[in-house]
């Protein structure tokens, strides 16, 4: 039957989506402790992936929330949900590129709902959960997680005064160590039960499981290695961004952002929030900034990734709602193949202006000179 | 329905708070009990950074003040994991 073959293909894309989710967020969890040097680039995205397979099996609130509390899963079709992630994909890859940690949640979301208004209407969406699930945490967030951090940061500094510097740097790795693993988990708890979430969406769509099913174990264990095996492969862009671009960050500074950022996911994925754990970890890192005295954080920076927040939700729904618009023209199976082999086509493309200015595990650390890629020794050719 | 679940956000608050700036401070606490004794101030070369000052009793108020912080965290994922697969209604 051809709706089993797209629903394979709908999987498939989904898993796909899972691995960008992964390379994106690495530096979600392990961006500070990279640059701090507590660990070694290799190992540090070794030790999330690891971490992030264990945290996919924790908790499944979220995936719940994203299966039946977003859109009337009545009137979504696996087109729907195929041009979805095609939306979230675009997005995340674009973002990946500029080196900007942007939410592969709300990419995720928005190229979904985009899809759904395109195919039924405003009608289909629910926008109060839209809003008081997704849009509310997402502003909030990032508040109390730099409120956290900042907290977190001052108390460290202030117990700690007396050791000496050598002592301090060498004693909060350690915790630094522990608290990035601890991100690494919570990350794997939230995100990938958004992808679980979208494939039930899915399942549910094709009517292969009942509206309101839970993720089947399959579809945990796959998503799960997915959004692993994306960690471990690890986005270099965004790391650098996070790491060296908006804080200049100090072992105590980076045990206080980590903290923050796990302690913040792991409670709201268990009340069902599914808050981007890009925005967690960036308010985190920004509050770090503040409860340092002197330290500096580069506010346009954090500004040019606000900007970038603001647009992936709508981002993310026009392309969604482009690939459901197209897919319904040329119509049935061959309108949804159509849809993935433009969207292969547009993630080799940025593969291949990622080349030009490759961040890579050996100049993930080199001094942040205003741009994502360090200076070449040469400047090449813009 | 309300736009904001108010009991979920003050409990994300105080909770995050507790465990996110908390737990590190009194990690942070047990690297300054350790730190005490009568090798401190003694940084140089190899392991001898002054982390470990020699006092019996820091580093036994240290090694509580680690084992608290390992057992919040032991039980704040249980607590995770308990929330997030709950038993099945009958």
């Amino acid at each position: 039957m051809s709706n089993t073959f797209v629903l394979v293909l709908v999987v498939i894309t989904a898993l796909g989506f899972d691995f960008t989710n992964g390379f994106h967020d690495t530096g979600n969890a392990m961006a500070t402790s990279i640059a701090t040097k507590a660990l070694s680039p290799r190992v540090a995205v070794g030790v999330s992936g690891i971490l992030n397979l264990v945290g996919a099996f924790l908790s499944l609130a979220v995936a719940a929330t994203i299966a039946s509390g977003l859109v009337d899963t009545k009137l979504v079709t696996l087109t729907v949900v195929a041009a979805g992630l095609a939306g979230g994909i675009t997005w995340n890859l674009v973002t990946w590129l500029f080196g900007i940690p942007s939410s592969s949640s709300h990419a995720l979301i928005g190229g979904v709902i985009g899809a759904t208004l395109a195919a039924a209407g405003g009608h289909a969406v629910k926008w109060h959960g839209l809003v008081s699930k997704v849009v509310l945490p997402a502003v909030l967030s990032p508040v109390i997680a730099a409120l956290v951090a900042a907290t977190g940061t001052w108390l460290l500094y202030r117990i700690s005064r007396s050791l000496t510097e050598a002592a301090r740097g060498h004693g909060f790795r350690i915790g630094q160590i522990g608290s990035a693993c601890m991100v690494s988990l919570a990350h794997g708890t939230n995100d990938a039960q958004k992808t679980m979430g979208v494939i039930t969406l899915a399942l549910i769509a094709n009517k292969t499981v009942a509206s309101g099913s839970n993720a089947p174990f399959w579809v945990i264990l796959s998503c799960a290695l997915a959004i692993s095996a994306g960690t471990y492969l690890g986005g270099w862009r965004v790391i650098r961004t996070l790491g060296k671009g908006l804080v200049e960050i100090e072992a105590p500074q980076g045990m206080a952002a980590e903290s923050a950022s796990a302690a913040v996911i792991l409670l709201s994925s268990s009340f069902g929030y599914s808050l981007s754990t890009t925005h967690v970890a960036t308010g985190s890192i920004i509050g770090t900034g503040l409860g340092k005295r002197g330290a500096e954080v580069r506010w346009n920076v954090a500004g040019r990734m606000a900007t970038a927040w603001v647009f992936t939700l709508p981002s993310a729904a026009l392309v969604g709602a482009g690939a459901y618009g197209l897919a319904d023209v040329i119509g049935g199976t061959l309108g949804v193949v159509i849809d993935l082999i433009i969207l292969l086509a547009v993630a080799a493309f940025i593969y291949w202006r990622s080349r030009g200015s490759k961040v890579d595990p050996n100049n993930v650390n080199d001094e942040w000179t205003g741009s994502v890629a360090p200076a070449e020794p040469q400047p090449a050719a813009a | 329905m309300s736009w904001i679940n108010l009991s979920a956000l003050w409990k994300i608050v105080v909770f995050g708070l507790l465990a996110g700036a908390g737990l590190p401070a009194i990690f942070a606490m047990g690297l300054y009990s350790l730190s005490k004794g009568p090798r401190v101030q003694t940084a140089g070369g190899g392991d001898s950074d002054g982390l470990v000052g020699g006092s019996l009793v820091g580093m036994a108020v240290a090694a509580l003040c680690f084992l608290v912080v390992l057992a919040a965290i032991a039980w704040g994922i249980y607590e995770v994991y308990k929330i997030g697969h709950p038993a099945p209604a009958k």
